[in-house]
């Protein structure tokens, strides 16, 4: 055990899965020489070589699509879109080819494409985006939005070991700024199982990547009100974990879903949809949704933070919530 | 002026032995041309009885060409055939009968009533299925052969697409990408002239494509798609040196659409006169010529191996025919794979 940033665990995960299985190789823009635009892959290419850690030309198509033919070649690629931004370059290659091919024509394709996204420094409409439910809609993609530096780390190698093609968000807001003690050793942290991140019998709070720490900063706000805030990390939104979802809302009987996404089409609705089929008898309020409004992500930064959920527009939510 | 090369006719049974075909292996490809022609013929008669779902698509004046190919590749070498290169899964071993299953939507064609036409592969022949967007597996036939470039193994991935394809941008990134790293890769552009109805002077202003690969600095070469031995000599020296790393080739192999677009289109937008002349340029019977001036090709043999195809093909249409449809209850299996799934030679 050690304590080590999110940024670490990734990066230190990675390398392990690297050192014990030759066919995982890490493909993207400025990977190798320079380490990654946000160093993940720093030292990689002297410990594994050029061949390993390919530094590619600005082809995120390429990258993709040729990931796919290098698995199905029974490697385990491991691609890094320079933002998470940039996948849209490369939709096709994950909608049409990768997510596809194993229930068309029964061929498994195992990637992993690593994905920083999020907004919170004036990253602007294209450097800042969460767009993980684009991604979740589509049958045959699994995505994953770790929050923490200990699940940074399992969820990725749980990635790596999977056998889809699996979009892997790592939130550029949590890199540097969390820290957290990370086990040495291997392990995998399961897809499809929520973490309780707060425990509470009041509201519940559905949410995953930096929105976590969000809601935690609301939750401590309405402790000093007396109210008991659960906060559930999803960790992977395909596959998400009904079951923890639906237990919590029948406890607390209200839910607040909260996600840095923009509104319409969120993953949110697809909860507050689930809630409403399986545990409406047992709600006591509506199902509450604090997300981005529908626009891009802006530049200046009191468009940005008008943007960006807020602690203060989660605990405002949760009031509401609580006087219904 | 073009900058690409212009490949040569083979001209005898010597020519074509040095480049690696004996007698055998040119009947050999003859009957891959004829089963291939004949599956699509028999497809036609399948659409038109109602029992094909959907649309039909053939590659009639392409089996040279894919065949050609296919002949050159070896046999740990893979590759992503479109719609037009059932001549490829034929070569490459596929079943005609699986074939028919798969048109008719059956519980054993390759995808098991997925996906129709030629949208299937048996991975096990070292091949990759396709999807209908064009031309997105050239950069997954690029990652096939950065696999082999990352361990070092002496294989080859052959990539496909059509020249109306060439427009879009999957081919010049894969084509960069392969090109920056010497990538062991082959492209193969079946330039039949036309896309849908769209004539290729209004796809592409260059004089060949094969001219493009300049740019991306490795060799481009024209070849008659019509002439399955020149395909063949073409494409073995180019699987064979980015074999030994000599880096990527493209190959235009010309030919011209000799049907509609699919089943559905009767080609009225293309002149009459192109096809009454390249109707004399009909692959299989240039190679049939061939094969009797200079292979000593017997009546007896032609009537014997025409005799054998037509049994292969009977038979695997009534076997195919007794190929159950799939049940809707295995819908939604299969979405995602299971680690068992990545037990296939490939993955391992
Ligand atoms: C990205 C994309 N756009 C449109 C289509 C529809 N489409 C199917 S085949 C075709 C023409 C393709 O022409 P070409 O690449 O020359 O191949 P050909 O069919 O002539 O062999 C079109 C437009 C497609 N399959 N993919
Ligand atoms: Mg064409």
């Amino acid at each position: 055990m050690a304590e080590k940033t999110y940024l670490q665990a990734i990066s230190d995960g990675l390398r392990q899965e690297m050192q014990r299985d030759k066919r995982v190789f890490v493909i993207g823009e400025d990977v190798g020489v320079y380490g990654g635009a946000f160093k993940v892959t720093l030292g990689f290419q002297e410990e594994f070589g050029p061949w390993r850690v390919i530094d590619a030309p600005l082809s995120e198509t390429a990258i993709v699509g040729g990931c796919t033919g290098a698995a199905i070649m029974g490697m385990r690629p491991v691609a890094e879109m320079q933002f998470a931004d940039f996948i849209s370059c490369a939709w096709d290659h994950l909608v049409t080819v990768a997510a596809k091919q194993r229930y068309r024509a029964g061929t498994p394709v195992p990637i992993v494409v690593r994905l920083p996204s999020g907004g919170g420094f004036s990253g602007g409409p294209f450097h800042s985006q969460n767009p993980e439910s684009s991604f979740a809609h589509i049958p045959g993609l699994k995505v994953v939005c770790p929050a923490t530096p200990e699940d940074a780390k399992g969820l990725l190698v749980s990635a790596i070991e999977d056998p889809n093609p699996v979009l892997y968000f790592e939130h550029k807001h949590l890199y540097r700024r969390i820290k957290a003690e990370v086990p040495d050793e291997r392990y995998l942290t399961p897809f499809g199982k929520a973490r309780v991140h707060r425990e509470g019998d009041d509201i519940t709070v559905v949410t995953w990547g930096a929105m976590v720490y969000t809601a935690d900063e609301a939750a401590k706000q309405l402790e000093e009100e007396d109210l008991s805030i659960e906060i559930l990390d999803l960790r992977t939104l395909i596959p998400w974990d009904r079951k923890a979802v639906l237990e919590s809302a029948k406890k607390t009987s209200k839910v607040l879903v909260l996600h840095e996404d923009t509104r319409t089409g969120g993953f949110g609705a697809e909860i507050a949809a689930t809630i409403a089929e399986e545990a409406f008898e047992h709600l006591d309020g509506p199902i509450k949704r604090v997300t981005a409004p529908d626009s891009p992500v802006p530049f200046s930064p009191p468009l940005e933070k008008a943007y960006i959920p807020q602690i203060e527009d989660v605990a405002a939510g949760l009031r509401e919530l609580a006087e219904y | 002026m073009a900058i690409a090369r212009e490949a040569e006719p083979v001209s005898s049974l010597r020519e074509i032995r040095e480049a690696g075909l004996d007698r055998d292996d040119l009947l050999l490809t003859y009957r891959h041309m004829l089963v291939t022609r004949g599956i699509e013929e028999r497809g036609h008669i399948l659409y038109k009885q109602g029992k094909i779902p959907g649309s039909f698509y053939t590659g009639r004046g392409n089996e040279a060409s894919a065949v050609g190919v296919a002949m050159a590749m070896g046999p740990e070498d893979v590759g992503t055939p479109l719609h037009r290169d059932m001549g490829v899964h034929v070569t490459r071993g596929v079943e005609p009968w699986r074939i028919f299953a798969q048109y008719m939507g059956r519980e054993d064609g390759p995808t098991k009533g997925r996906d129709g036409n030629v949208h299937m592969a048996d991975s096990r022949l070292g091949l990759i299925a396709m999807v209908s967007h064009l031309p997105a597996m050239l950069p997954v036939a690029v990652g096939a052969a950065l696999a082999f470039r990352i361990r070092e193994e002496k294989r080859v991935a052959v990539g496909w697409f059509g020249e109306g394809a060439s427009a879009r941008g999957d081919a010049h990134e894969a084509m960069n990408l392969a090109g920056v790293r010497r990538l062991p890769t082959v492209f193969i552009c079946d330039n039949n002239q036309w896309a849908y109805s769209t004539p290729m002077h209004l796809e592409y202003a260059c004089e060949t494509l094969a001219d493009r690969a300049q740019a991306y600095g490795f060799e481009g070469v024209v070849v008659d798609g019509t002439d399955v031995l020149a395909v063949y000599r073409e494409a073995r020296r180019a699987i064979e040196k980015a074999r030994e790393g000599g880096g990527p080739t493209l190959i235009e192999s010309m030919t011209l659409r000799m049907e509609g677009h699919a089943v559905h289109d009767d080609a009225s937008y293309v002149p009459k006169e192109l096809f009454e002349e390249w109707a004399k340029r009909d692959p299989i019977e240039r190679f049939r010529n061939w094969l009797r001036e200079n292979a000593e090709f017997t009546d007896e043999e032609e009537e014997q191996l025409a005799g054998s195809v037509k049994k292969i093909l009977n038979d695997a249409l009534s076997r195919a025919d007794e190929s159950p449809l799939p049940s809707p209850d295995s819908l939604t299996e299969g979405v995602f794979a299971t680690p068992e799934d990545l037990d296939t030679p490939h993955h391992k």
